[in-house]
């Protein structure tokens, strides 16, 4: 296994495909970035909501 | 003692727990997997004969696109469980399936359009696999629209577990249609039987990524059924524990 | 003492029949609910018309999409309806309590949704072909297509109807849900009417078309009363 490029320019180039290349691996790591830190935030509402009820369950009883 | 194992999956506080658990098992192993995979992709891979380095971009479409079907199965098999043996579990299964499969069949879709582009000359032609691919977000966009559509939960669960199992035809579809039909789309490359029509280089961070995407989505599904489990089991007493 | 003997229950053919004849009873005293669909099918050809060229040559390419399009909207429109009345009234509930089988009384709802919706569409995409420049010999290749179809549409259609019972804002939400499961539907069948206008056999796609009928006859009930009970709870 070997690097197939010789330089950056040549990464970046991707052969003539550097164009839609990027842009696929830009939109896959967007949508898996998105993905981790929305699912996050779900779950740290949910977890607020739920100690929001114990309070009040606790100030009821 | 699988029947055990089978009743204490029904269990909320039991899944939580353990979702809680294995989650950064999934997570980090996901997150190695999936950069080994995408970096043996993108720089250690041979460029294809005909794509040239174009052809790299399987190594996120391939991925993108197996989630898209694979979330939709799981999301199915868990309706069903939650229709037909009245598992709440299973139905918070389900609703967390629902948004990671619909955005990764966009970017299945989009991916196909970026790769498609300079190999067949066009953004978009109606084959059958784009075709039932796209109707496939639509199944997603469909079930999560019929969620939100109710505001009682139980109704909202069954009612959108009865679309998920009618809509699940539509995965083989997909998949066979570039067997069934002729397709822009190469016949699969990754036969199980038989040799492999790739090179072994290219196959082996196909073969990564693959299962990093799937352990990916083994974290961020765990994740969600927390937040859902959460949010349904109001005034539970085992809650106050697990929060601590 | 043995306890008597339960009163004999109807057989669920019977029983499906009955729902059949209630349907078209109830439809032949609102007459003006039939016509509905239809005007709508009628909209949507003139509009397709409006917005490509009136030229003969394009209006006959793109006739058999234009008539399926047409003809889904307005089964679509139709099936919002289907439940929606029976629903309100407590009709469905009694159905679904009535100790006869919910499966079999929807077949003979969704049988009667294509007897006063998918048959008259029939006789008019002929029509509808006409005035888009398709030749009258292929006016009942046409209506052999659209009513097979439109039978298939029905049945499929019933599910996404009887899923929306409860919802709200369900007229969009419908149309998301059938769109997918009635693409094949709509695939076979503008393939068949355009061999059917072409004057070709239309034979093969009209058995693909027969296949996803049968199959929904028999599966669609099922998932339709399931999805009935459920919003009844």
């Amino acid at each position: 296994m070997m690097i197939q490029f010789q330089s950056m320019a040549q990464f970046l180039a991707m052969g003539k495909y550097g164009a839609y290349v990027w842009p696929s691996f830009g939109l896959t790591l967007l949508v898996i970035v998105l993905n981790i830190v929305w699912a996050r935030r779900l779950l740290r509402q949910a977890q607020i909501d739920a100690r929001r009820r114990l309070v009040i369950q606790e100030q009821n009883a | 003692m699988t029947w055990t194992w089978f009743h204490r999956l029904g269990s909320p506080p039991y899944v939580y727990r353990l979702a809680q658990r294995l989650t950064p098992w999934f997570a980090w192993s996901a997150g190695v997997l999936i950069l080994v995979g995408l970096f043996g992709g993108l720089v250690l891979a041979p460029p294809d004969y005909q794509q040239g380095d174009g052809f790299r971009i399987i190594y996120v479409h391939a991925p993108t696109a197996w989630l898209s079907l694979m979330v939709y199965t799981w999301m199915g098999v868990a309706a069903a469980v939650g229709l037909i043996w009245r598992i709440k579990v299973a139905h918070a299964v389900a609703a967390a399936c629902a948004p990671i499969g619909a955005s990764f069949t966009a970017a299945a879709l989009a991916t196909g359009s970026l790769f498609g582009k300079p190999m067949w000359g066009t953004w978009w032609v109606w084959t059958p696999r784009l075709t039932s691919e796209l109707l496939l977000l639509f199944l997603y966009m469909g079930y999560m629209g019929l969620r939100a559509s109710f505001d009682d939960t139980q109704r909202a669960d069954r009612a959108s577990a009865v679309l998920a199992v009618v809509g699940i035809v539509n995965v083989p579809i997909v998949h066979y249609s570039v067997v069934w039909w002729n397709d822009l789309h190469q016949a699969s490359s990754l036969s199980l039987a038989g040799k492999d029509t790739i090179a072994t280089s290219m196959l082996v961070p196909l073969l990564v990524s693959l299962l990093g995407f799937t352990l990916y989505f083994g974290a961020i599904v765990l994740v969600r059924l927390r937040a859902e489990i959460l949010r349904r089991e109001r005034a539970a007493s085992w809650i106050r524990e697990a929060l601590v | 003492m043995t306890p008597p003997d339960p009163p004999p229950t109807t057989p669920p053919l019977i029983a499906a029949r009955l729902v059949i004849e209630r349907d078209l009873l109830l439809a032949f005293r609102r007459p003006e609910q039939l016509l509905h669909p239809l005007a709508f099918f009628m909209l949507v050809t003139t509009l397709f018309v409006l917005s490509e060229s009136s030229e003969r040559t394009v209006l006959r390419s793109i006739a058999p999409g234009v008539l399926w399009v047409g003809a889904l909207l307005a089964a679509l429109l139709a099936l919002d309806f289907l439940f929606r009345d029976d629903a309100q009234d407590g009709t469905l509930e009694q159905y679904a309590l009535s100790g006869q089988s919910l499966t079999w009384l929807l077949l003979g709802k969704t049988s009667s949704h294509w007897l006063l919706t998918g048959v008259p569409l029939s006789v008019m995409a002929p029509l509808m072909g006409y005035t888009l420049g398709v030749p009258a010999s292929a006016s009942v290749g046409i209506m052999l297509t659209v009513a097979l179809g439109s039978l298939a549409l029905s049945f499929i259609g019933s599910i996404g109807a009887a899923l929306t019972l409860g919802a709200r804002r369900s007229g969009v939400l419908l149309a998301i849900l059938i769109l997918p499961l009635a693409a094949p539907i709509l695939i076979f069948g503008s393939r068949a009417t355009e061999l059917a206008i072409r004057g070709e056999a239309y034979v093969a796609p009209m058995e693909l078309l027969g296949a996803i009928v049968v199959l929904s006859f028999t599966l669609a009930p099922l998932a339709a009363a399931a999805a009935v009970r459920i919003s009844l709870e």
